[in-house]
């Protein structure tokens, strides 16, 4: 039944999947239990937490509030994709890890996915800024002083630099 | 926390999805999911159908016509939020934005998902009636067009038939250099308003208010116009007494009770909003919008 199961094409972190799923799976479950991508978190599940943000064709979003389905077509990035390399990190991962920008880690892929938008649509932002761009972004350990310096170095690190 | 089970349509135009309306009991719209999308997780709705309108063409875009800005329904609030057309001629439009969620929810969320979910406290819906706005919908007899002080029925209820979808909203533009603000409380930045105040206002040569548009958002069920604000100030020279002394009356206001604020808290808010909008508006008359930080 095309209408209680689809086949979704889509492209996450440059490589195509082609998977078939039932109309009502999230873009989030499908994400982390059909394609196995479980770095991207679901904490609420109702779009408060930001945890399960990723780019969806460049532009940050929720994946909890979107249908697997909706993605067929589109191309994702979500933080598995945002390493160069096995061995190298992303300026702005090396800046989370250098300014304690994570304890836990589970806010971390939706903070990433969130900052590296923002840092791409404003590579030179305030202090006040960067608060705004993650207030959809809760995290529960680091009291946000950290993440706020790691993306402000990030800035620094990535003036010249192609975010992503 | 999961979607409950339900039949799922992609529609490419309005027809189709109008005729899928018509066939079918128990179908809701997906926009762009910012509301739905929560209450189909926390099973607050259990549509049998979703009808997806992110596939239709032609529902998406900003342009000038007949002298109002048209909006399509499917238009992103991200695309509002960066458009210098809106800057220049809806500036107040940009100011709500920003204070409308988050980034990530800007960038799916839509203003005819906004209006048609018809939340009180929503800036989008504040705004409409602050226009007065034109609502255009279209069913299957065809299109109509709805004055927006008629579009919203009761509290999260809007004027359309079950078989109708919103398609446009038409915004007309308040003169060159005119006032605006729009200014809210809440509890966290991006958070619904407890209660936020939209003001407009154009003077003449000799600095008196000519025109004057006054809404309180996210007190009542619906935005209210604070008319008596409205009528108070027009004609007078703008100043601190005037709109302290005006915004008094917006403590009248039939105000909602709920968990985050008792209906005295909104009452106090309404003209404590209204008066800060008013200032920041008067500040504002004679300014570039597109110079403007916001």
């Amino acid at each position: 039944m095309t209408e209680l199961k689809r086949t979704v094409a889509l492209t996450v972190n440059g490589k195509r999947y082609e998977k078939e799923v039932e109309v009502r799976v999230t873009l989030a479950d499908f994400i982390r239990h059909y394609l196995g991508l479980t770095g991207t978190h679901l904490g609420c599940e109702h779009g408060v937490c930001g945890a399960c943000t990723i780019l969806f064709d460049g532009h940050s979003a929720r994946s909890c509030l979107m249908l697997a389905v909706q993605a067929d077509g589109h191309d994702l990035l979500t933080v598995e994709g945002i390493a160069p390399s096995d061995e190298k990190l992303h300026p702005l991962q090396e800046a989370f890890r250098d300014n304690h920008g994570l304890q836990c880690g589970f806010c971390t892929p939706g903070m990433l996915t969130t900052l590296l938008e923002f840092l791409r649509d404003n590579p030179d932002p305030t202090e006040q800024e960067v608060r705004i761009a993650i207030s959809g972004n809760l995290c529960r350990c680091t009291g946000y002083q950290g993440i706020v310096n790691a993306a402000l170095d990030a800035a620094k690190r990535l003036q010249g630099q192609k975010v992503i | 926390m999961k979607p409950p089970p339900f039949r799922y349509y992609d529609p490419r135009t309005v027809a189709d999805a109008i005729g899928l309306l018509g066939r079918l009991d128990n179908a809701k719209l997906l926009a762009g999911g910012q509301s739905l999308m929560p209450m189909l997780n926390m099973r607050y709705v259990l549509p049998d159908h979703v009808i997806d309108l992110n596939r239709v063409e032609g529902l998406s875009y900003i342009r000038e016509a007949g002298g109002a800005i048209e909006i399509g329904a499917m238009t992103r609030q991200r695309e509002l939020e960066f458009s210098d057309l809106i800057r220049a001629k809806l500036p107040i439009m940009h100011e709500a934005l920003l204070q409308v969620g988050h980034r990530q929810t800007r960038n799916r969320g839509t203003i005819g998902g906004s209006l048609c979910h018809l939340d009180p406290a929503a800036a989008l819906v504040t705004l409409a009636a602050g226009y007065e706005a034109t609502v255009v919908v279209v069913g299957p007899k065809g299109q109509r067009e709805i004055a927006f002080k008629d579009f919203p029925v009761a509290y999260m209820t809007p004027a359309i038939e079950q078989n109708e979808i919103l398609t446009a909203i038409r915004f007309r533009p308040w003169a060159a250099g005119h006032g605006y603000a729009f200014v809210e409380f809440s509890r966290r930045h991006g958070d619904f308003a407890i209660t936020s105040a939209a003001a407009l206002i154009e003077a003449d040569g000799a600095g008196k208010i000519t025109r004057a548009s006054v809404t309180i958002g996210g007190a009542a069920v619906t935005p209210v116009r604070a008319s008596e604000v409205e009528k108070a100030i027009t004609g007078q020279k703008p100043g601190a007494d005037l709109f302290r002394q005006a915004c008094e009356s917006c403590r009248k206001v039939e105000a909602i009770e709920d968990i985050h604020a008792p209906a005295s808290y909104r009452q106090h808010l309404a003209a404590v909003m209204s008066r800060r909008a008013l200032e920041k508006a008067q500040t504002r008359i004679g300014q570039s919008p597109t110079a403007t930080r916001h």
